[in-house]
């Protein structure tokens, strides 16, 4: 390497790059780079660099949460052509969210699965589903190995078959969380697990992290016709989500975080779906675990569940 | 030379590289194998089926008009009263039909167990022992009430007080908002249905109804 060094030369072998020395070639390389970035800096939209910086949700200040919010609104109203309102709005204080579902009235209808797609927005086609109801024979009991999830009678229910709905658990110790590489998946202080779509990176390792396949992927861009998009959104929520991330149910936490039942509990035709909060001993859902049998899916995972089956008669 | 000699058969035995024909039939091997993979790939695209429509087929809610998906919200809690319960109005409200004393004022009560032809026919009561009947739950001298069994009168809005009497395990379940639906605020104020807006109380069991269909399959259902 040494052997083309001049003796006489005192710049070594610098020289010989194209006639500049260190300084000049510094100089110029900054003087492009920056010019670079200038150019752009013109090209993209103040919008997009303000996207590049952004840091992850929970800890943008009020300031930015309403810059994003607003710009997401913005967005959504130039691609679906009409206005849709996004907020954060953020947990309630003592406030821990629980679910109870009878199994006993159950029939398996499906109405909750529908509402869920039309409250919650999710893609049609590919078509997504938070809930999955699960059709099982009434001899062999609770066999998820044995479960149909494409039943298709004209009337429910069955003879000889019971249904279990599942969708999220809500755990208190999600594997799904510590599965993600990125953190864009985490439990709000209300036991809610969400999910930042702008911070997933489509990576799956949640999905397959989930003992309850309680976690779907947009696979393709989510196609919801506007007439049907439900306009009132919450970021961690059913606001449309982008091609590439992962979704759940979230407790339609645009609903329950404003005190409503969530969409599901309110479509039951049969009254099976119970919710509350697990810190107040007078609500429903702290009733129920007290005067019935409860028990959880898969307890031996210790995941922990906030979603609590039951038999009331 | 003994020992060269040694020394060149001791390297042949520990050779750590193989002799030429190894690699040859090492070579042609990894070929072998490389046609293979580069064959599976190439040919892996038709072994891709068609999905079938059955099973397949995408629904939205806008599938099923006859489902009232957009339920009218329960109104947000009136200050400060979070405890407000409110109650569609018991089935039969309509004008036409109730109050039951539009007809029924200037009848006289016929008070023998008898099955119903002239009016009312269509009721036939599968609810309970065989000997009930009518005047077992409606007062015969005020058509516009129900009567417990131990002679109160009540009106239809509070008819759960009139099931409560044998099924007061579901009526306590009931009262707590655990059996039957509920809609409105969990922390706050709730609709809630009587009995009898699920049930006929005349035959309570309830059939089975429709369902809606299965989600696309991701393979063909079969």
């Amino acid at each position: 390497m040494t052997s083309h060094r001049h003796p006489d030369d005192p710049h070594g072998g610098e020289e010989s790059c194209g006639g500049l020395d260190r300084r000049e070639f510094l100089r110029q390389t900054g003087l492009v780079t920056m010019a670079g970035v200038a150019a752009l800096s013109c090209g993209c939209t103040p919008a997009f660099i303000e996207d590049l910086l952004r840091t992850r949700f929970t800890r943008l200040s009020p300031r930015k949460l309403d810059a994003v919010l607003r710009g997401l609104e913005a967005d959504y109203a130039t691609r679906y052509g009409r206005a849709v309102s996004v907020k954060a709005t953020p947990a309630l204080d003592g406030v821990e969210f629980g679910y109870g579902l009878d199994l006993s009235r159950c029939i398996g209808c499906r109405r909750c699965v529908y509402a869920c797609v039309h409250e919650n927005n999710q893609s049609r086609d590919p078509q997504i589903q938070w809930i999955q109801v699960l059709s099982m024979d009434r001899q062999r009991g609770i066999s998820l190995e044995h479960a149909d999830h494409y039943y298709d009678p004209q009337q429910v229910p069955e003879a000889d078959r019971f249904y279990i709905p599942i969708a999220c658990q809500q755990c208190r110790n999600p594997s799904c969380v510590r599965a993600c590489p990125v953190k864009a998946t985490w439990q709000e202080p209300d036991g809610i697990v969400v999910i930042d779509y702008d911070w997933c990176i489509g990576c799956r390792c949640c999905m397959a992290a989930c003992p309850y396949g309680a976690r779907h992927f947009n696979w393709a861009e989510p196609a919801i016709p506007t007439a049907e998009l439900n306009p009132d959104t919450h970021y961690l929520g059913n606001r449309p989500r982008p091609k590439g991330v992962v979704e759940k149910c979230t407790f339609c936490i645009h609903h329950t975080r404003e005190g409503r039942y969530p969409a599901c509990v309110e479509i039951c035709p049969v009254g099976a779906r119970k919710f509350g909060n697990l810190l107040d001993e007078e609500s429903e859902i702290r009733y129920l675990m007290r005067e019935k049998q409860v028990f959880v899916l898969k307890e031996e995972l210790n995941t922990r569940p906030r979603f609590y089956y039951f038999y009331a008669t | 030379m003994a020992s060269h000699e040694h020394g060149e058969t001791g390297h042949d035995a520990h050779s750590l590289l193989p002799r030429s024909s190894s690699l040859v039939i090492m070579l042609v091997v990894f070929t072998l194998l490389s046609l293979l993979i580069l064959f599976a790939i190439i040919s892996g695209g038709s072994y891709e089926t068609e999905g079938e429509e059955g099973g397949k087929a995408a629904y939205g809610p806008a599938d099923f008009p006859q489902i009232a998906w957009d339920i009218p919200p329960v109104p947000p809690p009136p200050a400060g009263d979070i405890a407000a319960f409110t109650l569609p109005p018991p089935p039969f409200s309509d004008p036409d039909l109730f109050p039951c004393s539009g007809c029924h004022a200037d009848m006289e009560p016929d008070r023998t167990p008898r099955a119903l032809t002239d009016f009312h026919e269509e009721i036939q009561l599968h609810h309970g022992p065989a000997d009930r009947w009518c005047f077992d739950c409606h007062d015969p001298d005020d058509r516009d009430h129900l009567r417990l069994t131990n002679g109160t009168k009540i009106g239809f809005d509070e008819s759960y007080r009139l099931c409560g009497q044998c099924h007061g395990t579901i009526y306590r379940d009931w009262r707590q908002g655990i059996h039957g639906r509920r809609r409105g605020f969990w922390n706050g104020p709730k609709s809630y249905l009587l009995c009898a807006h699920c049930h006929d109380p005349h035959a309570a069991v309830r059939g089975p109804r429709a369902a809606a269909p299965q989600g696309a399959a991701p393979v063909p259902a079969s």
